[in-house]
């Protein structure tokens, strides 16, 4: 039983990965982002491909990827998203929605369909032994320490830096950010520039974990969505939380049922939003 | 300023009135004067159209005037279906009759699931409403009763013969557009139609009248989610086989959206544009697989960033017509 | 008078619906102006037009004799331009401190810094942790105040600071007020308080109907002139 705790809080700290650039861009710009699952695909196989092509090892073309990530996420923000903004949910909602559509269908043209996965000379078959006789996976050990790091960086960033404060000031009240001088188009860009690092980090650590495939962006949209959920908003240790929290769910429903592990999670979620549906670990925000 | 009176018709909606009429007329007696070999196919694309222009119809019902936006309106489409096929194969009720019970039991079940969903806003009420899809969709592939994974098919047609059971399903497809069509129009007519309109311009002000808004945003839930599954059980029943994938595919909301943005949102004209249109990219275009579907999210993407309206909502601004008018202006 | 800041003939509208007829305006260096008059009378859209939240026609609106109509708000607030909103519009997610930092973001060079603000409002050092809105009114109000002038703005702009406080509390809030202008500051307050706008002020604009309806200086204009222009009688 211990054994799946933890497997399933090593799980969640990918979770969190995924979630942490939702709960980013929706935090500051109030934005969905129904493509997420799919950037994270994208940034995958765009590793693959870069290890391809440039026939380097795994961990300089994910340093590669981080900046490149930042940058696009800078402009998509800028030149497409920006203009979906507002009180209507719909415009950002189709648009992203769109953009996974377009994404699924070039992967699947570029790589075919078939999962691939990131070579990492065995990283992920490596384990470290635990007191009491079980083990762990290095990388899933790794995974987690970089969750962990990634969540108190954002954290940090918010509340003791002067970027944090414009992120925060600009989803609080739009046009008086814009009075103390603050260009809003830029700090809604430099969110999701933010946002796309963490989804390239993501992205890279699935591909080594596991096998990744064009069409699984919305699952992993909908583990990423349920873990904000489940923590509540307005906190990025929340968002951790919740993430830890489905983890483990999905590892006890696998363990009852190779069948049930996903479907636990939702029932979870669901559970969770008819009992207390501002999340578990919600702070006081609008 | 002389007698002025408020009405609801324009000129051109009396004569697209008239013009749709005929149309369901000529179209019913297809298999009167259609070519045999033509008829068939044509009969099975109208039945497809139908399905998805009627999915399409509810969702712009529930998004653009409910202003819920929802990516898991393939819930309801997947559960007409399953109840369809179920009192068909083990109810022994007859298929056709089972397609009205399947969009009740849609209709029905989106009682308690409003209850789960409506804790969610905006965006997140969108992928919450996914969730919930996928909820049923894995609940289904757990259902070995009806196959499982794989699904199963629809025994209960079997004894009918080909071309009679096409014609049935034709024109039930005629008949469900018509319904879907008037019923949406009814609605948006009425008072809780009214009540509607008042709420997506200002939900505030609309309660502050007295308009109960959870009770109204309820009701075309549950008229989208019967909507929805009447389009589902339809199209179990023109397709004979069924399975969770098929069934609750994400994909149905993807093209509703598709067809709704391109047609125009808010409007009731949208949705017939948008499926014309679609039906004839997916005639051109659908033999190209993923450059298809590529092409058609960017499409989606340019349309909702360039023409806020939708296509038929530029035409609209651009000639001031108006098919299907539900706002009511003055006449002198 | 060589105006700092001048409006010609301002027009403005909210959608199809016009705010200002023409509107007149002209402002010194060091100045104290007042704007009164009735609500709807167009006192904070003249506000929201100087600043750029509300688009005015380029020409319309001049600064050190430069045209700002229909800039950005952020454009026109690095220029020098700062205004305290109606209705205070704090940050709920920020504390006191924080808020005031955000003034900050387009600091010019000039006396104001977090200091002397806690010099000039003693009650917001020692709050300076508190969420925002945790403060009483009068107490936000100094808030507001203190982060428009962290900017070193060289017009600011006050819109309705008496809202909603109560009148000992409005006493404290107009008695920094000298204060801030014994720096040089250009300021502009829209007030309600017929009363404390002819105090506060040297010259005054009445505001009626989207016009200016009567403007001269505050300590001559009578009771029955103001009035008359206020109510349109």
């Amino acid at each position: 039983m211990i054994d799946t705790v933890l497997q399933g809080v090593l799980l969640g700290g990918l979770y969190a990965l995924f979630a942490l650039g939702q709960s980013l861009m929706f935090g500051v710009m109030r934005l969905t982002n129904t493509a997420q699952g799919d950037f994270i695909v994208l940034a995958a196989f765009a590793a693959i491909g870069g290890i391809g092509l440039l026939a380097v090892g795994p961990w300089l073309v994910a340093a590669l990827l981080l900046p490149l990530a930042f940058g696009f996420g800078y402009l998509l923000q800028r030149t497409v998203l920006n203009g979906t903004l507002g009180r209507d949910p719909l415009p950002s909602l189709v648009v992203t929605f769109g953009l996974s559509i377009v994404i699924q269908n070039l992967l699947l043209e570029v790589f075919s369909a078939d999962p691939r996965s990131i070579e990492t000379a065995g990283l992920n078959t490596q384990s470290v032994a635990l007191p009491g006789g079980s083990a762990v996976g290095v990388l899933p050990l790794l995974i987690f320490a970089v969750a962990m790091a990634a969540t108190a960086a954002l954290q940090w960033l918010f509340g003791h830096t002067g970027l944090g404060r414009a992120f925060r000031a600009v989803s609080d009240d739009r046009e008086i950010a814009e009075l103390m001088g603050l260009d809003a188009k830029k700090v809604y860009a430099m969110a999701t520039a933010l946002a796309f690092v963490l989804i390239a980090l993501a992205g890279v650590l699935q591909g080594m974990r596991t096998t990744v495939a064009p069409s699984d962006g919305p699952l992993l949209l909908l583990f990423a969505f349920e873990s904000v959920i489940i923590g509540g908003m307005g906190s990025f240790w929340g968002t951790w939380l919740g993430a830890l929290l489905l983890g483990v769910t999905q590892q006890i429903g696998f363990r009852l049922d190779p069948g049930w592990g996903i479907w636990l999670g939702h029932i979870a979620f669901l559970a969770v939003l008819v009992v207390r549906p501002q999340g578990l670990f919600p702070k006081t925000r609008g | 300023m002389g007698d002025v009176r408020v009405v609801r018709s324009t000129h051109v909606s009396r004569v697209a009135a008239g013009v749709g009429c005929a149309l369901v007329l000529v179209a019913a007696a297809l298999p009167l004067w259609a070519p045999a070999a033509s008829a068939s196919s044509w009969m099975r694309n109208v039945v497809g159209i139908a399905c998805y222009f009627i999915f399409a119809m509810m969702w712009n019902l529930l998004a653009g005037y409910g202003g819920m936006v929802s990516i898991g309106q393939q819930a309801f489409y997947g559960l007409g279906g399953y109840v369809m096929l179920m009192l068909g194969n083990f109810g022994g009720v007859n298929p056709f009759v089972a397609v009205l019970l399947g969009a009740l039991a849609a209709g029905l079940v989106a009682l308690p699931v409003s209850f789960v969903a409506f804790r969610l806003q905006g965006g997140y009420f969108a992928v919450g409403s996914w969730v919930i899809a996928e909820v049923f969709r894995l609940g289904f592939a757990n259902l070995s009763v009806v196959g499982g994974g794989s699904g199963t098919s629809l025994t209960a047609l079997r004894g009918i013969d080909k071309a009679t059971r096409e014609h049935l399903t034709y024109w039930i497809a005629l008949a469900c557009i018509v319904a879907a069509v008037t019923l949406v129009y009814g609605f948006l007519r009425s008072r809780r139609g009214l009540a509607l309109l008042a709420i997506r311009d200002n939900e505030v002000a609309a309660e502050s009248q007295g308009i109960d808004v959870r009770g109204v945003k309820l009701a075309v839930y549950v008229v989208a989610a019967f909507g929805t599954g009447l389009a589902g059980a339809l199209y179990f029943v023109g397709n004979l086989r069924i399975s969770p994938d098929a069934a609750f595919s994400v994909n149905w909301s993807a093209f509703a959206i598709f067809m709704v943005v391109i047609g125009g949102i808010g409007r009731i004209e949208g949705p017939i544009v948008g499926a014309l249109i679609f039906f004839a990219l997916n005639k051109l275009f659908s033999d190209y697989g993923t450059w298809y579907l590529l092409g058609l999210g960017l499409l989606a993407i340019v349309v909702t960033i360039r023409f806020k309206q939708g296509l038929w909502g530029w035409v609209e601004q651009r000639w001031g017509l108006s098919l299907f008018p539900t706002r009511r202006h003055l006449a002198a | 008078m060589n105006a700092i800041l001048r409006t010609e003939g301002l027009t403005a509208f909210y959608g199809d619906a016009q705010a200002l007829f023409g509107i007149d305006f002209a402002l010194a260096a060091g100045e104290s102006v007042a704007i009164i008059g009735a609500n709807g009378a167009g006192k904070s859209t003249f506000m929201k037009a100087l600043t750029g939240l509300i688009k005015a026609p380029r020409d319309q609106v001049l600064f050190n004799g430069e045209p700002i109509g229909g800039l950005p708000t952020g454009e026109i607030v690095r220029r020098g331009i700062a205004l305290v909103p109606e209705g205070r519009r704090l940050f709920p997610s920020l504390s006191v401190e924080e808020n005031l930092l955000m003034g900050a973001f387009a600091k010019r060079a000039g006396p104001w810094t977090l200091a002397r603000l806690f010099e000039l409002f003693p009650v917001l050092e020692q709050r300076r942790r508190d969420p925002a809105t945790a403060l009483s009114g009068g107490q936000q109000q100094m808030v507001a105040i203190g982060r428009a002038l962290m900017s070193n703005p060289t017009v600011l702009l006050c819109d309705e600071l008496s809202l909603g406080l109560a009148p000992i509390v409005i006493l404290e809030i107009y008695k920094a007020l000298p204060a801030i202008c014994a720096e040089g500051m250009t300021v502009v307050i829209v007030e309600q308080d017929v009363g404390a706008a002819q105090q506060m002020s040297r010259r005054l604009y009445c505001f009626q109907e989207g016009r200016v309806a009567l403007q001269g200086a505050s300590d001559v204009l009578t009771r029955e002139q103001i009035s008359q222009a206020y109510f349109g009688v």
